[in-house]
């Protein structure tokens, strides 16, 4: 670290993003409806659209480990070719914006889609306007964070202790669930938690493919926008709150985590 | 105390730059206030999704008709709109799809005058094309199996969709509650719905696509739009020109070609 003055050119600036991040959420606490706040907490919409939120966000992140992880796996130990042209096909519903997300799911899921045709006329399932549409929504955008925040971690794991397994006589999938998986768990559990964040607030593929319909497919973050469109300002402004309280706590939880990453 | 000065300035800076964007767009139209005729700069008109193909054809031809014009236009649901203008959006003209989110506006006291009735719309049952699950009336919807998208109550056409069904004593719970009738619309192009409840003029504009069922319970829900300048307009001139336009007998057969009913 060098001392000196700190330079205008960059303390300025820097505080001007600060400010930029933070006014909005000064916005929204200053405008909370404090006095009736308990009173619409338990609003049996609200907690409806929030366990709903909750549930799905959940469901998608254990989803999203099952796939996600063995895929990053893949991705940091196993030389294939089209890796890259994989890696970067992992990328795409990072970028992508999730309305856009919502549409290629249902041309590829929905009831005329191009699997969810078969799905719906050989097995009665539909997947759009059902809880588990949301899941699958969610699981869209929210598994490229995992896969890269896992492989991130897989690479930046020291491999001579998957190594040593194997000069000992263990088989890949032992060295795997020994050695590999112990030796990057924080890293899953970091991903995994960004992956979960990312479903909570999932809006753009959930209302396009899953559709809203209180109870059934309205996460919070839809509760929201429609709470805001039907004018009703204080109710979106509580919604807002509780999923600003869930997030910051979960930030907190990974407090060290994040502040101690490189 | 250094970074709390640097702080306050900063905002300060924020602040008037915003407002400064304000007035430079805001500027040039003025002008033409008091003269029917100087109608120039642009117009941001604020209208109900149902509305998205005849106002896109008339902001042309009001374009063509006064040189010099641009006419913006943003379209969403008829709540949303109202909720953007509450909230201060940058909005010349106000077209909604129902009286009741004018009223969200004008009781704001965020609308210059009046607001006029321009058409009146009623629903039809949109189905794929063929009519594939022979829908005949509103109680089809509700036998099993049969998937329908409404649109959200707040918003003009779910309003409408709630006073059909229970004039006509049906209760049916949809798989959807879209925030615009072109969300509900797209459902059933896409197939993921049986039916939805929209507009005849929606329905109409997708007639490749979808057939219109009419039921009688319609003339029970029959939407009045109507249209206002803004208190807040930026282009009060603009607006007002746009509404005059919009009731002219130029606009009432764009409107009329486009299914909706005289007022």
């Amino acid at each position: 670290m060098t001392r000196g003055r700190i330079p205008g050119a960059l303390l300025v600036p820097a505080i001007c993003g600060l400010i930029f991040l933070v006014l909005p959420l000064v916005g929204l606490l200053w405008r909370t409806p404090w006095s009736t706040l308990p009173q619409r907490l338990t609003e049996p919409e609200v907690v409806e659209a929030l366990r709903l939120s909750l549930v799905t966000a959940s469901l998608a992140t254990g989803f999203c480990l099952l796939l996600g992880v063995p895929l990053a796996w893949l991705l940091a130990r196993v030389t294939f070719p089209g890796r890259r042209l994989v890696r970067a096909l992992i990328t795409v519903p990072l970028v992508l914006p999730p309305v856009v997300g919502g549409i290629a799911l249902l041309l590829a899921l929905g009831r005329r889609g191009l699997l969810g045709g078969w799905l719906d006329s050989t097995f009665g399932v539909s997947l759009p306007f059902t809880t588990a549409g949301v899941v699958v929504a969610e699981m869209f955008v929210a598994l490229p964070f995992l896969v890269i925040s896992v492989e991130g971690a897989l690479r930046g794991a020291d491999t001579r202790y998957e190594e040593a397994a194997a000069t000992l006589g263990a088989t890949r999938w032992t060295t795997f669930t020994h050695v590999t998986l112990p030796l990057v768990a924080p890293g899953i559990a970091a991903g995994g938690v960004l992956c979960w964040a990312r479903a909570l607030g999932e809006f753009g593929a959930t209302i396009t493919f899953a559709g809203n319909y209180p109870g059934i497919t309205q996460t919070m973050p839809l509760a929201v926008y429609q709470t805001m469109e039907s004018g009703d300002l204080d109710g979106a402004v509580v919604l807002s709150l509780i999923l600003l309280v869930v997030s910051v706590t979960i930030l907190a939880a990974l407090r060290d985590r994040w502040l101690t990453a490189p | 105390m250094k970074l709390k000065l640097a702080a306050a300035g900063l905002t300060a800076v924020l602040a008037f730059g915003l407002a400064g964007c304000g007035d430079k767009e805001a500027g040039t139209p003025a002008a033409g206030a008091n003269s029917g005729s100087a109608v120039t700069g642009t117009v941001n008109v604020f209208a109900a999704a149902s509305l998205t193909e005849s106002f896109t054809t008339l902001g042309k031809r009001f374009e063509a008709a006064h040189q010099g014009t641009t006419v913006k236009l943003n379209f969403a649901g008829s709540s949303a709109l109202a909720t953007q203008i509450n909230q201060g959006a940058p909005a010349d003209v106000f077209a909604s799809a129902a009286p009741k989110n004018m009223a969200t506006v004008t009781d704001a006291g965020n609308a210059a005058g009046p607001p006029t009735t321009f058409v009146k719309n009623q629903l039809v049952i949109a189905v794929a094309k063929g009519n594939p699950k022979k829908i005949a009336g509103l109680a089809d919807l509700t036998r099993a199996g049969t998937k329908v998208a409404l649109c959200a109550e707040a918003v003009p056409c779910g309003a409408a969709a709630k006073t059909a069904l229970d004039a006509a004593g049906v209760k049916l719970t949809p798989v959807t509650l879209e925030q615009d009738v072109k969300a509900a619309l797209a459902k059933v192009k896409l197939g993921e719905v049986d039916a939805a409840l929209v507009y005849r003029t929606d329905a109409k504009v997708s007639s490749a696509d979808v057939e219109a069922i009419e039921f009688p319970e319609s003339d029970k829900a029959i939407n009045e739009y109507p249209i206002v300048v803004l208190k807040n307009a930026a282009n009060a001139a603009g607006g007002q020109a746009f509404i005059d336009y919009v009731l002219s007998a130029d606009g009432k057969a764009v409107l009329t070609e486009a299914g909706f009913q005289a007022p």
